[in-house]
């Protein structure tokens, strides 16, 4: 779908992405993480045409210029700062159903499952938002867009708890669409993704992919020790079908390749009580 | 309010995106302080000239809605390109700063599509205060008995937009060129002065003082935008340029009437659209955010 080649860009010299290179094939469903300055938010502005760069980025179906409107059509972007735009609500949903073929039902279906009513605040100017007033109106443009790719810079940062929920449950369901995720929070999105992507001084330093790693049984070892036993810890992980011992405070199971990034998702929201947790990778325990 | 079931990936690179563009480019201004202040101080000047009797006055044999019009018109040269320049020049490079271009360019408008129905939107917007001021006049003038100059209404009304798409033109340049807001105004305040500086009086006292050649002094007359339209504006009231005095020879011997009219409408004009695509070649060519 989209192959990076030796992508450089530098700011005043100093280069940001440093011949990086990087496929994204289509149903990649990307988590890009990286510390700031990593070079997350440049890797998204050279995709979408917005730098100039040097290297190649070669996008499947659109023409060989730096921005293109037709590839444009099929990607979605929520950026990281909502922008200070003046239109009313109405008129972003209006533009993004005239110019990017946005549909006003599916819009009203995710706007309501993220809790914000977009008749409510129609005539509203959109920088007269709340923060994540603001973060669901351009999520709901977003996915209410039938697009191929989705990039998303930190998407749920403003989101409150059930507005994520449910955020990452429309992700999901979008199982025809690709998505490159960045965030601070990888649990958030683990369970979402099946590649995860590490940038550091614009390089990639990982690119772990489970679909690499995926084969049909492929199942891991996992066992978790917490420091007192915990209800809800115990019952999520007899949804995953592991056995508890010691008084409920040693848990121990199987849980398949494809689901790592899912299941440390779940562990990541008790991190308080784990006091150990080991997954055999490839027969070696790593801890 | 829209209902579609369609879906289907719409794109407007081309015809379509112009006009989504326009359309943005109308309703962002006409929702902006500047547009509300702009469009006061052009029709309300128009309004207040009106009523103070200006059109009743006779100076230099100017009276009737011929005076009320020359006055507004000499006034309209002063400010409009002063307000254009300040309010364009940071429109592409404030959007920048303050993010709203990275998500606005995220959209698949085309980027030719997105810049020039800024520009075509904003001379719409820039002009139609002023036509609209002039059309006032005309009215005001009917109601009063007064002849009506259809001729010259028109006429001011293209002097006017010609002026308006040079200005503009030279904003949508110094907003793609410049990587801040401060840079940008500052740009604009520099140029303005220049070409207000430029002015007869002061090129008069120029070609005194430091013995350029006329040629010299008559080639930067006629290349400044501001003096073209000062020049013409005269010259449709005042064909023998009486007002100008000597200088009025040259033009009326190179150009005649009518010439320098075609001149004062194309020279600006030409000039806006080259500075316009200067622009929107630094523009289409550097970073986008």
């Amino acid at each position: 779908m989209i192959a990076i080649e030796n992508l450089t860009k530098r700011f005043d010299k100093r280069p940001v992405l440093d011949g990086l290179s990087l496929t994204i094939a289509p149903g990649d469903r990307i988590a890009l993480i990286g510390s700031n300055g990593a070079g997350k938010t440049t890797l998204f502005r050279c995709l979408l045409g917005h730098y100039r760069h040097e290297g190649a980025i070669a996008r499947d179906g659109a023409a060989p210029q730096r921005r293109d409107s037709l590839f444009l059509s099929r990607v979605a972007f929520v950026p990281q700062l909502p922008p200070p735009l003046r239109m009313p609500v109405g008129e972003l949903v209006n533009f993004a159903i005239r110019g990017a073929g946005a549909d006003r039902v599916v819009m009203d279906k995710v706007a309501g499952r993220l809790g914000i009513d977009l008749d409510a605040v129609w005539r509203q100017p959109f920088y007269r938002l709340s923060g994540g007033q603001k973060q669901k109106i351009l999520v709901t443009v977003a996915l209410g867009r039938p697009v191929d790719l989705m990039i998303f810079d930190e998407p749920a940062a403003n989101l409150d708890p059930g507005a994520r929920s449910a955020f990452i449950d429309m992700l999901a369901e979008r199982a025809e669409a690709s998505m490159l995720i960045a965030s601070h929070r990888l649990e958030e999105v683990a369970q979402l993704v099946n590649r995860v992507i590490e940038l550091d001084r614009g390089r990639v330093v990982l690119d772990d992919s489970v679909v690499d790693r995926l084969k049909a049984g492929d199942m891991r070892r996992c066992v978790v020790r917490i420091r007192e036993p915990h209800l809800p810890f115990a019952r999520a992980l007899a949804s995953w079908g592991f056995a508890a011992a010691a008084g409920d405070t040693l848990f121990s199971g199987s849980i398949p390749a494809a689901e790592n990034f899912r299941f440390l998702g779940m562990v990541s929201r008790y991190g308080s009580i784990v006091e150990h947790l080991s997954v055999d990778a490839g027969g070696i325990a790593r801890q | 309010m829209p209902a579609s079931g369609q879906n289907t990936i719409v794109t407007y690179p081309g015809g379509g995106g112009l006009a989504l563009s326009i359309r943005l480019e109308l309703q962002e201004s006409m929702r902006s302080r500047w547009f509300h202040f702009y469009a006061a101080v052009f029709f309300g000047l128009m309004v207040l000239l009106a009523l103070t009797g200006i059109s009743e006055s006779r100076v230099l044999g100017f009276t009737g809605l011929s005076r009320l019009l020359v006055t507004y018109i000499q006034i309209t040269m002063a400010v409009l390109p002063l307000f254009i320049l300040v309010t364009t020049a940071r429109s592409l490079v404030g959007d920048r700063e303050a993010g709203s271009l990275e998500y606005m360019l995220a959209f698949p408008i085309g980027l030719g599509a997105w810049f020039w129905g800024k520009f075509l939107g904003r001379l719409v917007l820039t002009v139609a205060p002023v036509a609209a001021a002039l059309l006032f006049a005309a009215l005001y003038g009917l109601a009063l008995g007064h002849g009506v100059p259809w001729i010259h209404v028109a006429l001011y009304s293209a002097l006017v937009t010609a002026l308006a798409a040079c200005f503009l033109g030279l904003g949508f340049f110094l907003s793609g060129m410049s990587r801040s807001t401060e840079i940008a105004l500052g740009i604009s305040l520099m140029v303005w002065l220049t070409m207000a500086a430029l002015l007869d009086l002061l090129l008069l006292s120029v070609l005194i003082k430091t013995q350029i050649h006329p040629d010299l002094v008559v080639a930067i007359a006629l290349a400044n935008p501001l003096q073209t339209f000062r020049t013409a504006s005269m010259i449709l009231f005042d064909p023998q340029l009486i007002l100008l005095g000597p200088a009025s020879y040259v033009i009326l011997d190179t150009f005649g009437v009518t010439g320098y009219v075609v001149w004062a409408l194309v020279w600006p004009t030409a000039l806006g659209l080259a500075f316009a695509l200067l622009g929107y070649w630094r523009f289409s060519r550097g970073d986008l955010v």
